[in-house]
């Protein structure tokens, strides 16, 4: 397995004045497609871009930040990037209410993407709810590299499932579960992605989704030995390495604990790596806390 | 409609313009600095603007040991503002100096150095390994962030305790090294703060901290932060910083002042230079616009051309003029005291 991420991944991002071309409501969410040129002909599989909420003058300060979906570098436009907004907030809402021709301000792309496999393996992709967004890019980077793609996707209701289309295309297989049995098989992604493990060989998983299905995939895979990689999806102010704020508990090479930045570090760790059920603490041991120092 | 490229910009041309500001014995090419704990230790903002270009970097307070901060979740955001509950997570005074302040000296970038301590003996100890190390132009004293779990009030809420930190920092700091006290609006008189520092060795003050503010989630109905309260900044604060260096400014004339609280364009760069700073950090906007120290440089030398003001100095303070004419008439035909350069601009 190459890494193909580096310290240096962010060093390409870049702040993009576009416009938006087209907002389609799928399910509970909407897909954005704009303009981003420059910025899209730079996005690789699992990073992100950031978007100024509500004009110059708006009394929100943070940007918020989205998983790219797709980019298309040719055409009319020059770069497009594609990312799915899911209308939650103040924010969120007042992105979906733009229309054709309005401009947006976008930082990106950011993060570490998720690292390729040099070799043909056979990869899984888990994602939960829009976590299957950034999987829809990663699968076709992967198929273009003769990987099997075997994908399982889930969501609470078939409403909240999404990408089911993009990813039926481009994987070898796709796999629905929803807990309430609107769509596919009734039960969780991880009922889905056990199956799959326990019944064919299986190289390496990617991940993307809400953090309770990130712990349990991590779990599965490092209790087999299997190597994961997940996208964590953490609240952020900058996105871009300098506020502190998207931290978490992360084993480094050396065993020690650090509180790692996603937006820089992350989004996507490896699943062995993330301490799991101390996100949201600052866990003993970890340096520069409080208690005891390795 | 061609969609443009904003903010990878390169700074502007050659400018005529005068932006050159002091702050004490520091001379600097423009008054606009980061604030500390926004930019890191700027290797990261580097990637969207020219960060010599600007006055300088105020990095992000340094503890004498590694610190993990506070758990999270560490940000909620507020109408025009956000609450931050970091708590000074960094390397430590050891890692900053081989990494980030040898980057930024080899990136030939003007930096002050924001400190940290728990206790006095702490600020002195991470003061005197900068002053082994050299290579930075001026120290920030962080004497009033709110984050900080194992201090019931911030230091700078008590003169007293703000007079022997610096103190201390002054005492293990090369005297030719200007020392800016960091300040918190949360207190009564600030003014009283400043005069302690001040006398205590402090070049000047920098104004103003974040403001300790709370969400309460009413979703979860839950506080918002893992730390429960958190520090206040952006454009809401922005009223608040200019009165602080308004206050300041006029009971003590000639302290440098760096402003800051929420600076979001040139315009409002101006509103505290007008109010007596000499100085600019910009912040949270970082955060909004990663290019915004670059952007507001450029805005506020327009602002500046815009009223016809020839140089950043002639317009420091100015806000005070009625004020100042006001002494000057009373002091007519008496000896010009030292403050006689802050009054140049009202040559006319």
């Amino acid at each position: 397995m190459s890494v193909g991420a580096s310290e240096s991944a962010t060093l390409g991002a870049m702040q993009v004045l576009g416009e938006v071309l087209d907002v389609q409501r799928s399910g509970n969410y909407f897909l954005m497609s704009v303009t981003a040129p420059g910025l899209a002909e730079r996005a690789r599989p699992g990073q992100f871009v950031t978007v100024g909420m509500g004009g110059e003058e708006s009394s929100m300060v943070l940007r918020r930040s989205f998983a790219i979906q797709g980019v298309q570098v040719r055409g009319m436009y020059g770069g497009t990037l594609d990312f799915i907004v899911s209308p939650v907030g103040k924010g969120s809402q007042w992105l979906t209410k733009l229309r054709r021709h309005d401009p947006v301000n976008l930082v990106g792309p950011l993060g570490k993407p998720f690292t390729l496999p040099t070799k043909p393996v056979t990869c899984v992709l888990v994602g939960g709810g829009y976590g299957a967004a950034p999987l829809i890019m990663l699968a076709q980077a992967l198929r273009e590299r003769g990987c099997r793609v075997d994908s399982i996707i889930g969501a609470s209701t078939e409403e909240k499932l999404y990408g089911s289309l993009d990813l039926k295309r481009v994987s070898t297989s796709l796999t629905l579960a929803t807990e309430d049995g609107t769509a596919g098989i009734r039960g969780r992604v991880t009922d889905g992605l056990i199956n799959t493990l326990d019944s064919s060989k299986v190289d390496v998983v990617y991940a993307c989704g809400p953090m309770p299905m990130l712990a349990s995939v991590a779990e599965e895979c490092t209790t087999r030995k299997i190597f994961s990689q997940c996208s964590v999806e953490e609240s952020m102010a900058c996105g871009i390495g300098v506020c502190m704020t998207c931290v978490l508990p992360v084993i480094g090479e050396d065993g020690v604990t650090r509180m790692l930045r996603s937006c820089v570090e992350g989004p996507v760790f490896r699943g062995d790596r993330v301490r799991w059920a101390d996100i949201g603490t600052i866990p003993e041991g970890t340096w520069g806390g409080e208690g005891p120092r390795s | 409609m061609t969609p443009t490229i904003i903010s990878t910009v390169k700074p502007s041309p050659e400018s005529t313009f005068d932006l050159r500001t002091h702050l004490g014995s520091l001379e600097l090419s423009s008054p606009v600095l980061t604030a500390s704990g926004c930019a890191a230790a700027g290797r990261e903002l580097d990637n969207y603007f020219d960060i010599t270009a600007i006055g300088g970097i105020v990095t992000k307070s340094i503890m004498l040991a590694p610190r993990s901060g506070r758990a999270t979740p560490r940000m909620a955001e507020t109408p025009s503002g956000m609450l931050n509950s970091i708590g000074l997570q960094g390397p430590g005074v050891e890692s900053f100096l081989e990494t980030d302040l040898a980057w930024l000296q080899q990136r030939g970038a003007r930096t002050i150095v924001s400190i940290a301590g728990r206790t006095a003996d702490e600020f002195g100890k991470v003061a005197a390994k900068l002053r082994v190390a050299g290579g930075f132009d001026a120290i920030e004293v962080n004497i009033s962030c709110p984050n900080v779990e194992d201090s019931g009030q911030v230091f700078a809420c008590r003169a007293d305790i703000s007079a022997q930190i610096i103190q201390t920092v002054r005492r293990n700091s090369d005297n030719k090294i200007p020392i800016f006290a960091k300040l918190s609006p949360d207190v009564t008189d600030i003014v009283e703060i400043a005069t302690s520092v001040s006398q205590a060795g402090a070049t000047g003050v920098s104004v103003i901290n974040t403001l300790l503010g709370m969400v309460i989630d009413t979703q979860t109905m839950r506080p918002a932060l893992a730390g429960v309260t958190g520090g206040l900044s952006g454009p809401a604060i922005r009223p608040i910083a200019v009165r602080c260096i308004w206050q300041i400014r006029s009971a003590l004339p000639n302290l440098p002042i760096i402003g800051m609280g929420g600076v979001r364009t040139g315009q409002d760069a101006l509103e505290m230079v007008l109010a007596g700073a000499s100085a600019i950090s910009v912040g949270t906007s970082i955060f909004n616009d990663p290019g915004a120290p670059m952007r507001i440089q450029r805005e506020l030398e327009q602002e500046l051309r815009n009223r016809g003001f020839e140089s950043l100095t002639q317009a420091i303070s100015f806000a005070h003029r009625e004020v100042i004419e006001a002494v000057i008439e009373d002091e007519m035909g008496e000896s010009k005291d030292e403050s006689e350069q802050d009054w140049d601009f009202i040559s006319e």
